[in-house]
């Protein structure tokens, strides 16, 4: 938790009160959960000016009168004592009570919190060793064994509950600190010669302010519901004090005969708490940026199409692949930003494309758009086609595309370390690539797995399709990310940039392999990277793209010897080659001066 | 593995260690005397010297630990002066009923919070998500004990459904189906706090996982959705879920003090709350530590589990 407790501390000082204010008026539900919570907690203020009856004053004769009753909106209780009365003022206990505790935990656990994140070393270590040892105890077990030393009382289980959220202030304040005291604003306070406990007061608590408000308002609920439940049981409010807990406890025992004594009290504190967790998810969604951004939509199976995209016709019908004024975009926030437009490329059976540009070119944009899967929201293909063996694959239903997915098309990824799941072991993720398009048992399914580990040039396959991708080093992983691409005899393997992410030597290895398979098998290959010397090595034409589009086709021999666009020009002359080093830059220079730019 | 969860159980000894000092520290704070106070309206002249006896209540308080920490690793948790008998016979005997509902209610609110959680994150903005969001934020908002009433009256009460009280019936009770069906309603209302936390949990974790580039290869590889849900994204996303049920474990055990008070199972946390109003401080002690040592326990076991999945952390 204090990983992302530290991302939400550092930007707090910029934005200011007043757009933190309205951030979190404008989220609705806390907005809803802050009207609320302000209405409760003024009429229990405002408790002893509000035309009540005493809510102390007994009335034998009319005890237990139902809700809506004449005089009494809520009823009475056991006594005859007037329900709605003894709710305000029974809230008016329960909320000060609630508040303080939080109060005295947040004051207490972030002094313990900032002098252990401060200070460090064994301090910190001591300090926190004593805060886990608080933490291993179940929460309200702990508050229990404290009442059951002070004593029954509602300010002995104001106590309690303090006591035993101390170490969640703690915890996560001493997170924050931890981080802040080796910052360097803080070394200059340090050299400039301020005390210790005036840099903890002027430099660290102001940092470490959002983190106690988070905590202190994800607490609050918890608080004022640990306090109702020690009344409940009896330890808390004693009579005739009451708070909400108590009210219910006491009204218990008519629970058959008259439920709303009990029940009543029951949904004040639901409200109460339910404000308070609403206003709470709510400070933590404004004081956390990390999740303002909205940044964690869930990518649905499939890239989303438009239905009113225009799709071109196939003008290629013989290439096994064929994208045609391909765009794909991004959509934020309403807002919709094309990454690649009218793209075009085709790909015959056996042929390898190259897909070349800089990063943010749009090259693995397009190569995931053809699967659809590019992560959809925010992702949108918003016009052209992709025609597979001249069946249009935007236009497929949701099965049919999922089935041409690693048999017909499969990929290999950048990054085999975070593309191959880390815990299952490598074998295994084969032979689930192979029994997603057939039928076979077991038995089948390993050896066919552990022939094409061994067909990547993995040693000793049987054994190490066991191990999981992190025992393997990269260039093993790539292999078998190979290997999984290879599984279904795909008639394209879209690469996309399979060899960025590993050294040169790993590198040249993997680009035999490539080669070599694409001849065996007569796979076509559409092959992303941003390196014109791979792309010379294994490709047989080059689709050269900037900015999102494509600037230049061609036959690799004839690009390279006459590349006609700029771009190309540059890309080409950043290739460095042996024996011309000590000229590079003077040489690739002028081709970056503004002019020459297109 | 065997020797990581050796490993693992050497480590508990500081933490059991460090949880005996803050129970016994708990009634060391006792304001005035002791004895007196441990023996409540049981202080007769002769109960009192007996405590001091055996507690060596006149000697330093480092000795005092010593002394009381040899008796609890030989299970002498002193004796329960209101019930006449030894504390650790009322706390085992207690403990399993406590066992039982709180190892169903966690096995229920896993599930439970679990399903909702990867449901509610693939169905991310639907109405099955919404209505989960919703269902936790006022599951987590409500007293559980005031939930557990509501219950009674309608489904023990009012429909006659389930039986209100008790662990069996009184008359021609017994057998695993009377206890199943007295385990119903309190092990319901039980797993509502930590199956709202679980799932939301759930949720973010599943959110977080499936944009994983994992993920992506796994669909590209033409996996069925289902199965890019369940074994790839779940599997992922239960590692760092599995540690918050072991903190459940917490919740569960604790909030079974509210639970068996209202539905009157004979567990531990009823027995806790009657021994506090008598001050059985010596059971409340006893009771304590148990549930406690337990607790580490349930924690420990969720490492075990979290290792046993994550094969990242187990290398």
């Amino acid at each position: 938790m204090s990983d992302s407790l530290l991302a939400a501390a550092a930007p707090t000082a910029a934005p200011g009160r007043i757009s933190s204010w309205s951030l979190l008026l404008g989220n609705r539900l806390a907005a809803i959960g802050f009207c609320l919570l302000v209405v409760l907690a003024l009429t229990a203020l405002l408790a002893p000016l509000l035309p009540l009856p005493d809510p102390n004053a007994t009335a034998p004769a009319e005890r237990l009168q139902p809700v809506l009753s004449e005089g009494h909106l809520l009823g009475t209780d056991q006594l005859g004592r007037d329900m709605l009365s003894r709710l305000v003022w029974g809230s008016r206990v329960s909320m000060a009570v609630g508040f303080a505790a939080t109060i005295v935990a947040a004051l207490i656990g972030s002094v313990i919190g900032l002098v252990a994140g401060y200070a460090g070393g064994r301090t910190d270590n001591l300090v926190m060793r004593g805060v886990d040892m608080l933490m291993a105890f179940p929460y309200i077990l702990l508050a229990l064994a404290i009442v059951a030393v002070l004593g029954p009382g509602l300010m002995n289980a104001l106590y309690a509950i303090a006591v035993v959220n101390i170490p969640f202030f703690a915890r996560n304040v001493r997170g924050v600190t931890l981080a802040l005291a080796r910052a360097e604003f803080v070394d200059a306070a340090r050299l400039s010669g301020k005390g210790h406990l005036s840099i903890l007061a002027t430099e660290v608590l102001p940092n470490v302010l959002p983190v106690i408000v988070i905590t202190m308002s994800t607490t609050a609920g918890w608080m004022i519901l640990e306090t109702a439940g020690l009344s409940f049981l009896g330890l808390g409010a004693q009579p005739p004090q009451a708070d909400l807990g108590s009210m219910l406890g006491e009204g218990r025992a008519q629970l058959f005969t008259a439920p709303h004594v009990s029940i009543v009290p029951g949904v004040m504190i639901f409200l109460i708490v339910i404000s308070l967790n609403l206003l709470g998810d709510g400070v933590r969604d404004v004081l956390d940026p990390r999740l303002r951004s909205g940044a964690l939509m869930r990518p649905g199976p499939r890239t989303e199409v438009a239905r009113n995209r225009n799709r071109p016709e196939n003008r290629a019908p013989d290439a096994i692949l064929n994208v045609e004024g391909l765009e794909t975009g991004f959509s934020h926030n309403g807002q919709y930003a094309p990454a690649v437009k009218d793209v075009s490329l085709h790909l015959r059976a056996g042929e390898c494309l190259g897909l070349i540009g800089e990063s943010g070119s749009g090259k693995s944009v397009t190569a995931l758009s053809v699967m659809g899967l590019v992560n959809s929201p925010p992702g949108l293909i918003r016009n052209g086609a992709i025609y597979l063996n001249g069946e249009d694959v935007l236009a497929m239903p949701e099965a049919k595309l999922i089935s041409c997915r690693g048999s017909r098309v499969a990929y290999i990824f950048q990054d085999p370390l975070t593309t191959l799941h880390p815990m299952h072991p490598i074998g295994r993720q084969i032979e689930e690539a192979i029994a997603a398009h057939q039928r076979l048992d077991r038995k089948h399914l390993r050896e066919r797995s552990i022939a094409l580990l061994e067909r990547v040039g993995i040693p000793e396959a049987a054994e190490r399709a066991r191990h999981y991708p992190h025992q393997l080093s990269g260039g093993q992983r790539q292999r078998v990310g190979i290997a999984m691409a290879l599984a279904n005899d795909p008639d394209v393997i879209v690469a996309d940039e399979p060899t960025t992410a590993l050294d040169v030597t790993v590198q040249a290895q993997i680009l035999d392999l490539l080669r070599e398979l694409q001849e065996e098998r007569g796979v076509a290959l559409l092959f992303i990277t941003h390196d014109f010397g791979v792309v010379s090595e294994i490709c047989d034409r080059v689709a050269v793209m900037k900015d999102g589009r494509v600037v230049e086709t061609g036959e690799t021999k004839e690009l390279l010897s006459n590349p006609q666009h700029d771009y190309t020009k540059r890309l080409i002359a950043c290739v460095p080659e042996i024996g011309q080093g000590r000229e590079f830059l003077s040489r690739v220079a002028p081709l970056f001066r503004p002019e020459s730019r297109s | 593995m065997t020797a990581y969860i050796l490993k693992r159980l050497i480590s508990l000894v500081p933490v059991l260690f460090g949880l005996s000092i803050i129970v016994f520290l708990v009634m060391a704070m006792i304001p005035g005397d002791p004895a007196t106070a441990i023996l409540g309206s049981y202080a007769t002249s002769e109960n009192v010297a007996r405590i001091n006896r055996d507690l060596g209540l006149d000697k330093p308080l480092i000795e005092q630990y010593f002394i009381w920490i040899s008796n609890v690793l030989q299970g002498d948790l002193g004796r329960s002066f209101a019930l006449n008998r030894p504390v650790i016979d009322e706390v085992l005997e207690r403990f399993q009923a406590t066992l039982i509902l709180a190892g169903v209610s966690l096995v229920f609110c896993s599930i439970i919070g679990l399903l909702a959680g990867v449901v509610s994150a693939v169905r991310q903005f639907g109405w099955v998500d919404r209505t989960v969001t919703f269902a936790v934020l006022a599951g987590i908002s409500m007293p559980s004990f005031w939930l557990g009433l509501i219950l009674i009256l309608l489904l023990a009460v009012k429909w006659q459904l389930l039986p209100a009280s008790g662990m069996y019936a009184i008359y021609g009770g017994g057998g695993l189906r009377d206890l199943l069906l007295h385990l119903i309603l309190p092990a319901a209302t039980l797993s509502v706090v930590a199956a709202g936390i679980i799932a939301r949990l759930t949720r973010a974790a599943m959110l977080e996982v499936l944009r994983q580039d994992y993920i992506r290869t796994a669909r590209a590889k033409g996996l069925a959705e289902r199965r890019v849900i369940w074994r790839h994204a779940f599997r992922a996303a239960l590692v760092s879920v599995i540690p918050v049920i072991g903190i459940q474990a917490g919740f569960v055990l604790g909030g079974a003090v509210y639970i068996e008070t209202v539905f009157q199972w004979p567990g531990v946390g009823a027995m806790l709350v009657k021994a506090i109003s008598t001050r059985d401080i010596l059971l409340v002690q006893g009771g304590v530590l148990v549930v406690a040592a337990s607790y580490v326990l349930f924690n420990l076991a969720a490492d075990v589990l979290q290792t046993m999945l994550d094969a990242r952390i187990r290398t």
